[in-house]
């Protein structure tokens, strides 16, 4: 169940939703190509929460990108739910959350959860539904009226989730959500997203600097390395889909916790 | 917010009183001539009594600025729109706007005559050249404003041009436009005014004020320079109202909680 790197090379995995194959990605920059990843291998089974964490510059943000087809891979591949990634954006495969909100200051907080719905052609009637739970999912019934600048910046995430889940994509990619908020609103944030995850069984890949948070979330962690940026270790973190935030003080948690910030460790190089 | 705004007028209205009883004691006091400068209750009662001459003039003019305001700015956004996604249009095409700009009215205004004839369309014709520039220019820096994250958000929700135009980057540009929209309604009243000097029907606000000029009715040009003043005035007024209703989630009008 918890194997890593699996990469037989085969796609055909039923629950497979995530197949990426000797994957690197070079940028051309003014001072020559920037090698950004470099032989990643990687598979997701459906449900999984996998977080990513590593240092600035490991490429965490742009493996992410590259399985939202944001970005261009210089070779290897990547399948999403057995399509090419540009497939699997035309066919609205996954829901993208940003490092900010991204909420569009000239729509309410409803029509910005609607953008999506409104872009992909769902008739009225559906979409006010659709908004309605959205709202109800992230706490903020009662604020759709409300225009994004006139909500905190936790409130605004929240909504822009709701905005991501709104179509009901079956793969949620989220790039260090929370990573602007405080800690108190982060932990909030972050027992909200778990139960959302455990309520709609979606596949989460899940950026992060917060080696708690990703220990806490996650039921695997991928360890990432800079220069060029590559996978260190992949490790499991078994504990129940419906953990609570007491978990973090069990020394189980910590154990995991700590075999991150060594992976951590090791993938740093100190030379530069 | 009906007291706000008489309270935000007081300050302006005060000090416009109190410079038009300095003028009108200095014009008696030190005896300006009055070719030089008339007193403004002199000017007032011109106004006054001229007032049918002072409107048709109004109309003509009007009609220029108007239509070639329109015209140059609606012109403006839809070219902005369509060298959109041509980088060799917009290198091209933008320079060229620059050089545009720089000529001079009064070159431009008896060209415009010639080919337009003397009633108002000539002077659309002045004001169309001079508001579609500085329009197209603000327009394309405005339909590249969105930012990056958004458009990629548009991105992955599989958005194609239009959509991505219409609901992100037509309304990212909106606070561009409305500010060429504004400083256009300085440069098509300019425009309009001065192209009438170069020959029109025998009305219209720089008709009027060239022929009193050389009548020496300096109080006749004084009292079209108030209407054209307040209909300057009045214009942009319109359209800085409609901005605040249009771009109103803008940074600089937000109200937090509201």
């Amino acid at each position: 169940m918890l194997s890593p790197l699996a990469t037989d090379g085969k796609t055909d995995v039923g629950a497979r939703v995530i197949d990426v194959a000797d994957l690197s990605l070079s940028f051309v920059t003014a001072d020559g190509p920037v090698q950004a990843l470099s032989g990643i291998d990687l598979a997701v089974e459906r449900g999984e929460f996998i977080s990513f964490i590593g240092p600035s510059g490991c490429g965490k943000t742009t493996l992410l990108r590259a399985i939202a087809d944001l970005e261009a891979p210089t070779s290897g591949a990547i399948r999403v739910n057995g399509m090419s990634p540009h497939e699997a954006r035309a066919s609205r495969a996954y829901g993208y959350v940003f490092q900010a909100p991204a909420l569009y200051p000239w729509r309410s907080v409803a029509r910005n959860i609607a953008l999506p719905l409104e872009i992909m052609g769902y008739p009225k009637a559906d979409r006010d539904a659709r908004v309605a739970k959205g709202l109800e999912l992230v706490n903020l019934t009662g604020f759709g009226k409300k225009f994004p600048w006139q909500l905190s910046g936790g409130m605004q995430q929240r909504a822009s989730i709701a905005r991501a889940l709104s179509f009901d994509p079956d793969l949620l990619l989220m790039d260090e959500p929370f990573g602007a908020l405080d800690e108190i609103v982060r932990d909030k944030l972050n027992e909200q997203l778990l139960r959302l995850w455990d309520v709609t069984k979606k596949t989460v890949l899940f950026v992060t600097h917060s080696i708690p948070e990703a220990v806490f979330l996650s039921t695997r962690i991928v360890v990432m390395s800079p220069r060029p940026g590559r996978i260190h270790d992949v490790i499991a973190c078994d504990f129940p889909r419906n953990r609570t935030l007491d978990i973090r003080e069990t020394p189980e948690f910590l154990e995991v916790a700590n075999r991150v910030r060594h992976g951590l460790r090791e993938g740093h190089s100190y030379e530069d | 917010m009906n007291a706000r705004s008489a309270a935000d007028l007081a300050p302006p209205a005060l000090f416009g009183a109190g410079v038009l009883i300095v003028w009108e004691f200095v014009v008696r006091g030190f005896g300006v001539p009055f070719v030089i400068l008339p007193a403004p209750s002199v000017i007032f009662l011109r106004l006054i009594h001229s007032i049918p001459i002072l409107a048709a003039d109004f109309v003509q003019t009007i009609q220029g600025v108007i239509a070639g305001y329109v015209i140059g700015c609606g012109a403006g956004v839809l070219v902005a729109i369509l060298i959109d996604r041509s980088q060799f249009l917009q290198r091209g095409l933008l320079p060229l706007g620059n050089l545009v700009s720089a000529l001079p009215i009064v070159g431009v205004a008896p060209i415009m005559v010639m080919w337009f004839g003397f009633d108002w369309q000539s002077k659309a014709a002045v004001v169309v050249v001079m508001t579609f520039f500085p329009m197209l220019v603000s327009a394309v820096a405005g339909l590249s404003s969105a930012g990056a994250m958004e458009r990629d958000l548009m991105k992955t929700y599989g958005a194609n041009y239009g959509q991505t135009l219409r609901q992100l980057r037509l309304p990212a540009a909106l606070p561009f436009i409305f500010n060429a929209l504004k400083i256009n309604t300085t440069l098509a009243m300019i425009g309009a005014i001065v192209a009438e000097f170069f020959g029109t029907p025998t009305v219209g606000m720089g008709f009027r004020i060239s022929t009193e000029v050389g009548r020496m009715s300096i109080d006749m040009v004084w009292a079209t320079i108030v209407v054209a003043a307040l209909t300057g005035s009045l214009f942009y007024g319109i359209v800085a109202l409609i901005e605040r209703r249009v771009t109103f989630w803008h940074a600089s009008y937000r109200q937090r909680g509201a």
